[in-house]
């Protein structure tokens, strides 16, 4: 009757978009992404003001312009985190096309700012490192392929997808950027392994690198010192690692208060590379157990989310997402504390720097839009099997 | 176009049989398909991101450890590390041949400098120039202002001078602890000795290297850390080598001479109990080479008993004599032509005094005939005579472990004819060490076996092989006893109460650099064996220009110079080597019985 009277009710097909985007994401995550931006830019008050210094600027210069990045970076991220993964995946493309298109094109337009590896490209008030962009995109495009190959009669997609790695891992050496080329063949690794690498293969693979590793040993005198110089418990206290070394020993459980930390005046990565020896000096041990505790979740909660996730490609685009985010993490640490070769790695969302934010951004957002909570087709499935059986 | 295969084919073909939809059924068949692959795929990849879940769960939890750990260890004073090799700071011992300490290291500090933490550079470098006068106020403080981190300001410095930078509290001012090599004995054998500089420094360490001598030819083993703990042994013996140069200075100083050397050697195992060489020099403070306008065989760090090659006169006769004897052309009594000059082209050979017509072999080595030798010495023969001094030593430079002594080649003469053998036998026209000299007498004198000179002891040392007979050795020596003993000897000064001195002298014309020879500069040398009834020791005396006035007569024969010399090191070192004097009884003492 009411039909009849009134016509029929307009019938909301989907639920209001924001109460169901507050409903469906990870608030966990998102809180420990929220902390860690927010850890950063307290590190950032400590470890920039000798950098501005330096530069003869204003001492906060750079935590302001981490503040107006960090906006920036959480617009985009907030605005990922609403897409469908559809919207993701088609954005993820084209980005991945605009992203390759300006690696390829760095050696000709880009900068090197006098650090002997063509990364960046001037835009005058910033610069820009399509590399950072790449890694979100490309584990999207990866999933893709590899997602697809998982159809019957579907494209070779873990082939291309490896050629497709080889390329731009080719041009990623040749800037030379050896640390994103790595964390770039992680995140093949990891998405190859969950879309059903055989296990022979990863122990083979394995045990290549170990015999590689031990057969550059004996023969490059290079590789044996940096190796040697890692394995030797005694540091060389004017290096890097010797001040980060000896900055978190000297933080201890409750660190030496903030602001009276040393070793970000000796330190010339300090508000990037080596933030955690600033964290662990100023703040102590607390304060870098919160952050890697931050790390830990955002990470494995991630994964146990996915685990129920159906849909191939999204499972495979978060699993690319959060490994490379953690790894990420935790090589930054890990050189620190001296568990790692040396190798310059970014603290995502606490390390300084422009474009770096904006990228963890959208990793970030599409990790969130990706661990949303939909409908898993499990009552399909039910009854599928129920009509089967 | 590829051809899929109709599955499954019996449904298919049934239902074409029935008229039903085969594709229908294919549609469904492949629907159902991938529905398993897909719950395939999902199981088997949640598996495996609860693996990559608890991995990275675990690469935290280890990082978060290895966090905590660092954390609670206790923030030391980070020790230096150089990547690669170690800095070995051990460097052996070296002691003399009973044992006493030559050489050693000790404990000091360097100063270095860091300007970035330097609080009042101008009054560092204000008071520093003030405790080291050497340094200069205006240069240390454009360096402290300037863009460098790090700059060494001096190798080493004493307590004192350490306290005295301390009391400056400027922290950029810094100390390095490291060792310094340390002589004991100041220049007591510095010439042996060499002296160490800093090799590769660091901050904490500094590596020892030996510049000269025995350091820098033993360096591989004294700065072996396996071995740092044991001691070089040398053959020197501390009390003797001091006794040997304070006697030769002195008579250095008596003779005018403006250089000497002197060598004591065992004459049965080569090695060397004394080397000295005057001037000397400290190698705790080893001066550095003067490199222009200089000749380097007048500097102090010139080693003349190893490094210095002279012509050695007369003292190459007793090889002549010896040859001829072993040869069998002549015995000790054979009569020989000394009448002169000998004309030879435009040469002439002549003696210092004329000795009439006619003397014994014996009488041409006491009296020190040139013509008499360089007759034995035509009738020798070329050949056989550099044979015979090969045998000796003199074609090679010394086998001795320092690295100055590869320099010490000989200078043979071009073109060994007769002239060159007769000059050669009374020791013109070839040049050759002192140490070459104490090789050859050894050798001859010890009853004929071939000593290497060596100045490390290495536990007994095996006879070398035979150079001439017993009996040519036994009389030999007799001969050279005659040189001192007889009343006709040149070296009657070297008589010792109680020690047999047998020796033969050599007073060389010194060459000019430009040819030609000096007329009253000499070298003038002292070869010596005693005791000569039972060989044990070989002294070389060599004096550079030495010229002594007596009874207004300037003498510059070794008969009057180094012969003095060498026998008041043999009165001095003679008892300390511990050879009994041998003093002739008067005759059993006349006892008086008496009774009472």
């Amino acid at each position: 009757m009411t039909e009849m009277v009134y016509g029929v009710a307009p019938r909301q097909a989907k639920d209001p978009i924001l109460p169901r985007w507050w409903r469906t994401i990870d608030k966990w995550s998102v809180s420990c992404i929220l902390l860690l931006f927010a850890i950063g830019i307290l590190l950032g008050l400590a470890a920039s003001p000798p950098l501005a210094q330096r530069n003869g600027l204003d001492p906060f210069y750079y935590v302001e312009r981490q503040l107006m990045f960090g906006f920036l970076a959480f617009i985009v991220m907030f605005a990922t985190t609403m897409m469908s993964p559809q919207m993701v995946r088609r954005l993820g493309v084209l980005g991945f096309l605009a992203a390759f298109a300006a690696i390829v094109a760095l050696p000709f337009f880009g900068t090197d700012f006098g650090k002997g590896a063509v990364r960046w490209y001037s835009l005058g008030f910033a610069s820009f490192q399509p590399s950072e962009f790449m890694k979100p995109v490309y584990v999207v495009v990866i999933a893709w392929l590899m997602s697809a190959s998982q159809e019957i009669q579907g494209p070779p997609g873990k082939t291309m997808s490896l050629v497709l790695t080889l390329v731009i891992v080719g041009f990623l050496a040749m800037q030379p950027d050896f640390g994103q080329s790595a964390l770039i063949l992680f995140g093949w690794g990891v998405m190859y392994f969950l879309a059903g690498a055989p296990y022979i293969l990863i122990v083979g693979a394995a045990a290549v690198v170990v015999a590689a590793g031990f057969v550059f040993y004996e023969n490059s005198q290079h590789f044996a010192r940096r190796i040697d110089g890692f394995l030797n418990p005694e540091v060389d206290p004017t290096t890097q690692l010797g001040y980060a070394t000896n900055a978190i020993r000297e933080g201890g459980f409750f660190g030496v208060g903030v602001g009276e930390g040393q070793v970000k005046w000796s330190l010339p990565d300090a508000h990037t590379d080596f933030i955690i020896a600033v964290a662990a000096e100023e703040y102590g041990l607390v304060l870098v157990m919160l952050i890697i505790a931050l790390y830990a979740t955002v990470v494995v909660r991630s994964f146990l989310r996915l685990i129920n996730e159906r849909d191939p490609f999204i499972r495979l685009a978060g699993t690319g997402l959060a490994a490379m985010f953690g790894v990420q993490a935790l090589i930054n640490m890990g050189v620190a504390v001296r568990l790692l070769p040396a190798k310059g790695m970014t603290l995502p969302f606490v390390s300084y720097g422009g474009s770096s934010l904006i990228a963890t951004g959208i990793a970030a957002g599409m990790l969130i839009a990706f661990t949303r909570t939909r409908p898993q087709g499990k009552i399909e499935d039910f009854l599928r099997q129920r009509g089967h059986g | 176009m590829t051809r899929v295969p109709l599955r499954p084919l019996a449904r298919i073909l049934e239902a074409r049989a029935h008229g039903g939809d085969p594709d229908a059924i294919e549609r469904e068949n492949k629907q159902r398909r991938h529905e398993e692959m897909r719950d395939r795929a999902r199981l088997r990849a949640e598996g495996r991101l609860l693996v990559l879940a608890a991995m990275f769960f675990c690469a935290f939890v280890t990082v978060g450890v290895r966090m905590g750990m660092l954390s609670s260890s206790v923030p030391s004073e980070p020790r230096a590390y150089a990547p690669g090799a170690q800095i070995s700071q051990t460097r052996a011992d070296i002691v003399d041949r009973q044992g006493r300490l030559m050489a050693t290291n000790f404990v000091t500090h360097a100063l270095y400098a860091e300007p970035p933490n330097m609080v009042e550079p101008a009054h560092a470098a204000a008071e520093l120039a003030r405790i080291f006068p050497d340094l200069e106020e205006d240069k240390l403080l454009a360096l402290f202002t300037g863009p460098r981190k790090f700059l060494w300001i001096k190798p080493q410095i004493s307590p004192e001078q350490k306290q005295a930078v301390h009391d400056i509290g400027e922290p950029g001012l810094l100390f390095g602890p490291r060792e310094m090599r340390l002589y004991p004995n100041g220049p007591v054998a510095a010439h042996v000795m060499g002296g160490a500089r800093y090799g590769e420094q660091a901050v904490q360490a500094a590596e020892l290297i030996g510049v000269a001598g025995i350091e820098s030819a033993f360096n591989d083993r004294l700065s072996d850390p396996a071995r740092a703990g044991e001691p070089l042994m040398l053959t020197l013996d501390l009390t003797i080598q001091a006794a040997v140069e304070r006697v030769l200075a002195g008579g250095m100083t008596v003779m005018n001479a403006k250089g000497a050397a002197a060598i004591l050697m065992d004459a049965h195992t080569g090695e060397i109990i004394s080397l000295a060489s005057l001037p000397d020099f400290d190698p705790n403070d080893r001066p550095s080479p003067l490199t222009t306008g200089f000749d380097p065989s007048e500097s102090p760090l010139f080693n003349r008993a190893v490094q210095g090659v002279y012509e050695l006169g007369s003292t190459f006769k007793i090889f002549a004599a010896a040859q001829a004897l072993e040869m069998g052309l002549v015995n000790p009594n054979t009569m020989i032509n000394t009448r002169g000059p000998i004309r030879w082209g435009k040469h002439r050979i002549n003696d210092f005094h004329d000795y009439g017509a006619e003397l014994t072999v014996s009488d041409v080595i006491v009296r020190s005939s040139n013509i008499g030798t360089a007759r034995l010495a035509q009738q020798i023969g070329a050949a056989n005579q550099r044979e015979f001094l090969d045998r000796l030593g003199f074609t090679k430079p010394t086998a001795i472990q320092l690295t100055e002594a590869s320099g010490s080649q000989p200078l043979l003469p071009s073109n060994w004819s007769e002239l060159s053998t007769m000059t050669i036998s009374y020791g013109h026209g070839l040049s050759a060490s002192p140490l070459h000299l104490a090789t050859a007498y050894a050798s001859l004198l010890n009853g004929g076996t071939r000593v290497t000179p060596t100045l490390v002891r290495t536990g007994p040392v095996a006879p070398g092989p035979r150079v001439v007979s017993e009996r040519t050795s036994a009389v030999a020596r007799d001969m050279l006893r005659q040189v001192v003993a007889s009343d006709h000897g040149t070296a009657s000064f070297a008589e010792v109460a109680g020690y047999q001195v047998g020796g033969k002298t050599g007073t060389a014309d010194k060459p000019k650099p430009r040819g030609g020879y000096y007329d009253d500069k000499v070298i003038a040398t002292f070869a010596s064996v005693f005791p000569t009834n039972d060989p044990k020791y070989i002294l070389i005396v060599t004096l550079d220009e030495p010229v002594v006035t007596i009874l207004n007569e300037a003498r510059r024969t070794a008969g009057f110079t180094a012969v003095p010399v060498a026998a008041e090191i043999i009165r001095r070192v003679a008892p300390l080597l511990g050879l009994k004097p041998e003093i002739e009884q008067p005759g059993p003492l006349g006892v008086t019985l008496t009774a009472n």
